[in-house]
């Protein structure tokens, strides 16, 4: 036994912690003591890896031994094998970064996520964090809004819109206050990485926002977190603190004349709040209705002022856009899709987790080289994309290139960037249902066509089902969905159509009345 | 002080810590059902008074957000996600099965008051899915075997 104290990284991530990492973390340590071994825990975020959590690593001579999934019954079966010292084991998988997996990844965005332990700043900085404030403090409004300009990055929320540009608008509005404000309201369905940032390295976000609110002149921002992320909530309020304390928020940001006040605002369980415009009357105390646009929220946005509202993905991804330049995050990517692009594979898959690469790869390597396939073993018959206003991808589509243009060209989208696989035991009918009945519980209730057509969607679809006019109702389908397409205020009721158009599109058979 | 006048003071006085904060209302709120496990009737026209809104404006807002309830709740809340992820890998028997050993539906309370059923639209947790909650630990992979574990 090695007589130094080793290094054990037991995640406390959400996922981590739903599969037991918790237990395995007091496990380690009870077996540890009873065995006079000295090891000192960290309790880091995931990896991603989310089919080996709980994954345990050892820090052996500076490299990280991966085991997983560990349970508490395994625990002292690795101390027999001497995981402490990196040894064979039939959980272990080797050096963690030689996994594929991860190996096949460009982690710029998540460079640290999983690495270190979520609440040192120490270990933020020892990392490279603070790097990209570091010389945007030393840069003008103009030239840091320019740097992200040309990094290429678009807004990885969903709407892909070009991040600079809207800085842009936002440092030319003349305003006394001004705000950031981050969008962590992330309802999507079969979406985690912005749960992964808030929980795993919070400190980026921070420092993301901190130089959005340097670039254009605010000093105040908000993040807005939904209310199905209590840890993600704790997580980055604790954050929040250190970095007070230590200089990187408030007044006088690192001895420089800037200001940059920050905030949680937990969320209340209301999907259209993800809506930025929604999110917005949410943070000022209001129903989360959705605004008419314009004025863009750059120009008349939180409290009636010019604010900065993005994901919590795009803003996260400014710090590295800052500290490398905009030519190396513009390097990778393909068309006019720049970056790297985190997607989330998730539902019946058998390597679900977070896969950050450049945008490029077609989707049927997403799904069978990292995600080895379905969970059930039964083939692949549908994927759902960019969350739940998202078409259903066919298999023959699969060869598309998950990039924003080639996916919006088969009438699929990235979104957010999480995929959803289903098996063939799905019924695609149903999935084209319960589109129309979301779109109904989350409408807002501005607009007719989202809040009265979802509830005639779901009851049109059942009368189909039911075998009840089906030729006539099946074009009213159709012509309920092109009127809320084209009719409806914000993406809800203007997208909830394309999963179902989706389904009647390509799995016909499945949307018709059930003998 | 009977007990609802109680309540109405310390409603007062959650309203008031924070209503000098822009937005204040959502804070609010969620102080008030942190505390009580609800949003009573009863803070509503404080709530109002404190911050200078319509009792409409503030009843408005608590019944548009799932999160907020204006009855008491059970002694736990179990979540059991609906969301696409969840439903690839089983959700529905997961519900069903839920729904027959509580014999109760969602957004009602067991005979017992021991826990409420609240359907919620993802836990963010998709790539272990079928995932629950209870009150704020997430579970992943939940098979209904795993859920009787853990309502035990």
């Amino acid at each position: 036994m090695a007589s130094s104290t080793t290094k054990v990284f037991v995640p406390a991530d959400t996922t981590a912690r739903s599969l037991g990492a918790d237990a395995i973390a007091t496990a380690i340590a009870a077996e540890a003591a009873r065995r006079g071994a000295k090891v000192e825990i960290v309790r880091n975020g995931s990896r991603g890896l989310y089919w080996l959590e709980p994954l345990v690593e050892v820090a052996v001579d500076g490299v990280r031994y991966a085991y997983g999934p560990v349970t508490v019954a395994d625990v002292p079966k690795l101390f027999d094998a001497s995981f402490l010292t990196a040894g064979k084991h039939g959980l272990g998988h080797g050096p963690t970064e030689k996994i594929d997996y991860l190996a096949k990844q460009t982690r710029l965005t998540f460079a640290r996520v999983g690495v270190v332990d979520p609440l040192s700043l120490d270990d933020y900085r020892a990392h490279g964090g603070y790097r990209g404030l570091g010389n945007a403090l030393k840069m003008e409004g103009t030239a840091i809004v320019a740097t992200v300009t040309d990094s290429g990055l678009r807004g990885r929320g969903g709407a892909a819109f070009p991040t600079g540009i809207k800085w842009k608008t936002v440092l030319g509005a003349p305003a006394e206050q001004k705000y950031v404000v981050c969008n962590a309201d992330e309802g999507d369905s079969g979406t985690f990485a912005d749960r992964m940032i808030l929980e795993s390295d919070p400190f980026v976000l921070i420092e993301g926002m901190t130089i959005a609110g340097i670039a254009v002149g605010a000093t105040r921002g908000y993040v807005y977190i939904r209310a199905e992320y209590p840890q993600a909530i704790r997580t980055l309020r604790a954050a929040i603190e250190a970095a007070k304390a230590a200089g990187f928020l408030g007044e006088r940001i690192q001895g420089s004349p800037h200001t940059f006040n920050l905030e949680v605002r937990e969320a209340a369980g209301a999907y259209i709040c993800g809506e930025e415009t929604s999110l917005l009357e949410s943070l000022e105390g209001k129903r989360g209705m959705v605004r008419y646009r314009p004025p863009l929220p750059a120009i008349k946005g939180l409290f009636g002022q010019p604010t900065i509202i993005n994901n919590v993905l795009s803003l996260a991804s400014v710090p590295i856009i800052l500290d490398q330049g905009a030519a190396f995050y513009k390097n990778f990517g393909s068309g006019r899709s720049r970056g790297t692009i985190t997607i989330q594979l998730a539902g019946n898959v058998k390597r679900g987790g977070l896969i950050e690469i450049a945008f490029g790869k077609p989707l049927r390597e997403i799904l069978y080289d990292f995600g080895g396939g379905s969970a059930s073993g039964r083939p692949i018959r549908a994927v759902q994309a960019g969350g739940p206003l998202g078409a259903y991808v066919h298999p023959k589509q699969f060869d598309t290139v998950f990039d924003y243009e080639q996916f919006a060209a088969v009438g699929a989208m990235v979104g957010h960037g999480g995929l959803v696989v289903f098996d063939d035991t799905v019924d695609m009918g149903q999935m084209a249902r319960f589109a129309m009945e979301f779109c109904a519980i989350e409408s807002c209730g501005k607009c007719t066509p989202c809040r009265i057509g979802a509830v005639r969607g779901v009851e049109v679809i059942d009368k189909i089902r039911g075998g009840i006019n089906e030729t006539a109702n099946l074009a009213l389908l159709k012509d309920l969905c092109d009127t809320m397409v084209t009719g409806s205020l914000c993406a809800l009721g203007g997208m909830a159509p394309f999963p179902v158009l989706s389904v009647l599109n390509h799995f016909p058979e499945d949307l018709k009345a059930r003998t | 002080m009977s007990d609802g006048e109680q309540q109405d003071v310390a409603i007062r006085r959650l309203a008031a810590a924070q209503a000098a904060e822009p937005g204040a209302l959502l804070p609010i709120l969620h102080a008030i059902q942190d505390q009580f496990g609800y949003v009573p009737e009863s803070a509503v026209p404080i709530v109002a008074e404190v911050l200078n809104l319509s009792r409409a404006e503030v009843h408005g807002v608590v019944t548009f957000y799932h999160f907020f309830r204006t009855k008491a709740p059970g002694k736990q809340i179990l979540y059991v996600c609906r969301a696409e992820a969840c439903q690839s890998m089983g959700s529905h028997a997961l519900e069903q099965h839920v729904r027959n050993k509580l014999k109760i539906d969602f957004h009602e309370t067991t005979a017992d008051g021991r826990f409420s059923l609240e359907p919620v639209y993802c836990l963010g947790n998709c790539a272990c899915s079928p995932a629950v909650m209870v009150d704020e630990t997430v579970y992943g992979r939940v098979t209904p075997q795993r859920l009787d574990e853990i309502l035990e």
